[in-house]
């Protein structure tokens, strides 16, 4: 039999994860669940945080919009406030396997999860998300460009959970994309996916965060890839070598759903199409 | 992790509810949790208390029936293993949006597969 605490608000939450640091946070459980049998009876001791308002829900706040670890995609997906700032998040969400899945996915468990195919996490780093992580000791902030740290490996420390993200507007005539090549459409593991967010400025591309999942350990940003195009005019030559520098950079790996050549060649094809659709 | 889909079935007698896959992957064991579906394959009890749970016989009994018979009566069973899930599905779609567009139905369905007859024919019924 298991034990389940079901905490009612943060402080609770906290102070359960201070004195036991071992116990196992549950979201929506698409992931846990399908853990297997061995995984699903060592998790004996289990912190239900579906009950805890403050993990819950969209907010504007100063300068962006925080999205509570708990909101599921179903929610994200619907979000007037998402689908306004930061459409390509909206578009992410509808891509979480079926409605089902969606009603139940949570962005908190997609990231604390951390599979290198999580098809929010490159959003969220075109976005260049903070991380708002609690603990024992209170809050602290991650910019999310240093959250994954290695395959399934994540900056939590033990005890901590997220409890928000916090996105940052754009500026006015920022651009963003995403897209997600996978085997179909919805409730396809992603083969390769990428997001881009960026500025131009008098004609130039001024800045540009380049991000993909499924081609390396972790999600990452294609650093040389936007090195790259920095200060050039957007269009096809811009666009070959935004594509070949991030098919360059990138560690992909041969599993079940496909080979690191495939990865590559759609890497490349995918950043080439997506850099050529940046109006200039 | 004790799951809904097993309480329902083997504790409660309720075998409407069908599990297919057991991973979130077909959509066989969809339920209504306060009014969402959702994979009861993947729902462990404790996230239960307090949720109202509605299965195939709930709505089967109640205001579903016409639109089960319909489905029904227009041969949309072979096995009927996935069954339950669809009409379940179908009916939480058609709550929220009386007159869906192929495309919306697609989608909605989508995860539910039907591996005797393709999941292709569903959205016109
Ligand atoms: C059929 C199926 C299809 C799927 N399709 C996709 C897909 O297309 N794209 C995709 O990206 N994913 C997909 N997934 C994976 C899964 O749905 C997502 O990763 C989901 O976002 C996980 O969220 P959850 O709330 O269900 O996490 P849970 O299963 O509850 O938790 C996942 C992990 O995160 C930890 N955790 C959860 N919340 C927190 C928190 N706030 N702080 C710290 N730790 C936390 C848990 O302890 C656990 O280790 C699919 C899964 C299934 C079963
Ligand atoms: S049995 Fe639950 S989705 Fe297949
Ligand atoms: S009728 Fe057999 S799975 Fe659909």
């Amino acid at each position: 039999m298991i034990a389940a605490v079901r905490p009612r608000s943060l402080d609770e939450a906290v102070r359960h994860l201070g004195e036991d640091p071992a116990l196992v946070p549950t979201a929506g459980c698409t992931d846990l669940m399908v853990r297997g049998p061995e995984a699903l009876h060592r998790m004996d001791r289990v912190i239900d945080l579906l009950g805890v308002p403050e993990l819950r829900g969209i907010r504007e706040v100063e300068g962006g919009i925080e999205i509570g670890s708990t909101t599921s995609f179903s929610e994200i997906r619907r979000s007037a406030a998402v689908r306004a700032a930061f459409p390509i998040l909206a578009e992410a969400a509808t891509m979480v396997g079926g409605w089902q899945i969606q009603n139940r996915a949570t962005l908190g468990g997609n990231m604390a999860n951390a599979s290198p195919a999580g098809d929010s996490l490159p959003v969220l780093l075109a976005l260049d998300a903070v991380v708002v992580v609690a603990g024992a000791q209170g809050l602290r902030e991650i910019p999310y460009a240093d959250f994954h740290i290695g395959y399934r490996r994540t900056a939590l420390r033990p005890g901590e959970i997220v409890a928000r993200v916090r996105l940052p507007y754009l500026p006015a005539g920022a651009f963003q994309a995403f897209r997600k090549v996978g085997t179909r459409e919805a409730q396809a593991i992603s083969k390769v996916v990428v997001a881009l967010a960026g500025r131009i400025e008098e004609g130039r591309i001024a800045e540009l965060r380049l991000a993909a999942g499924s081609v390396a350990a972790m999600p990452v940003r294609l650093r040389a890839a936007e090195e790259a195009v920095r200060g050039q005019a957007p269009g096809p030559e811009t666009a070959d070598l935004a594509g070949r520098e991030a098919a360059r950079e990138v560690t992909p790996i041969d599993d079940v759903r496909s080979t690191a050549d495939y990865r590559r060649f759609a890497l490349e094809r995918v950043v080439r199409r997506m850099v050529m659709g940046i109006a200039g | 992790m004790e799951r809904l889909l097993d309480v329902l079935r083997e504790g409660l007698g309720l075998t409407g509810t069908k599990e297919g896959c057991g991973e979130g992957e077909c959509g066989a064991c969809t339920v209504l949790i306060d009014g969402e579906p959702t994979l009861s394959c993947l729902v462990p009890l404790f996230q239960c208390e307090g949720r109202r749970i509605e299965t195939v016989e709930g709505i089967a009994a109640g205001p579903a029936r016409d639109f089960l018979e319909r489905f029904v009566a227009t041969g949309g069973v072979q096995c009927g293993a996935c069954t339950p899930g669809i009409v379940i599905t179908a009916w939480a779609l058609l709550q929220r949006n009386p007159a869906p567009s192929r495309e919306e139905a697609r989608e909605a369905l989508a995860g539910n597969l039907c591996r005797c007859t393709g999941i292709c024919g569903e959205p016109d019924r």
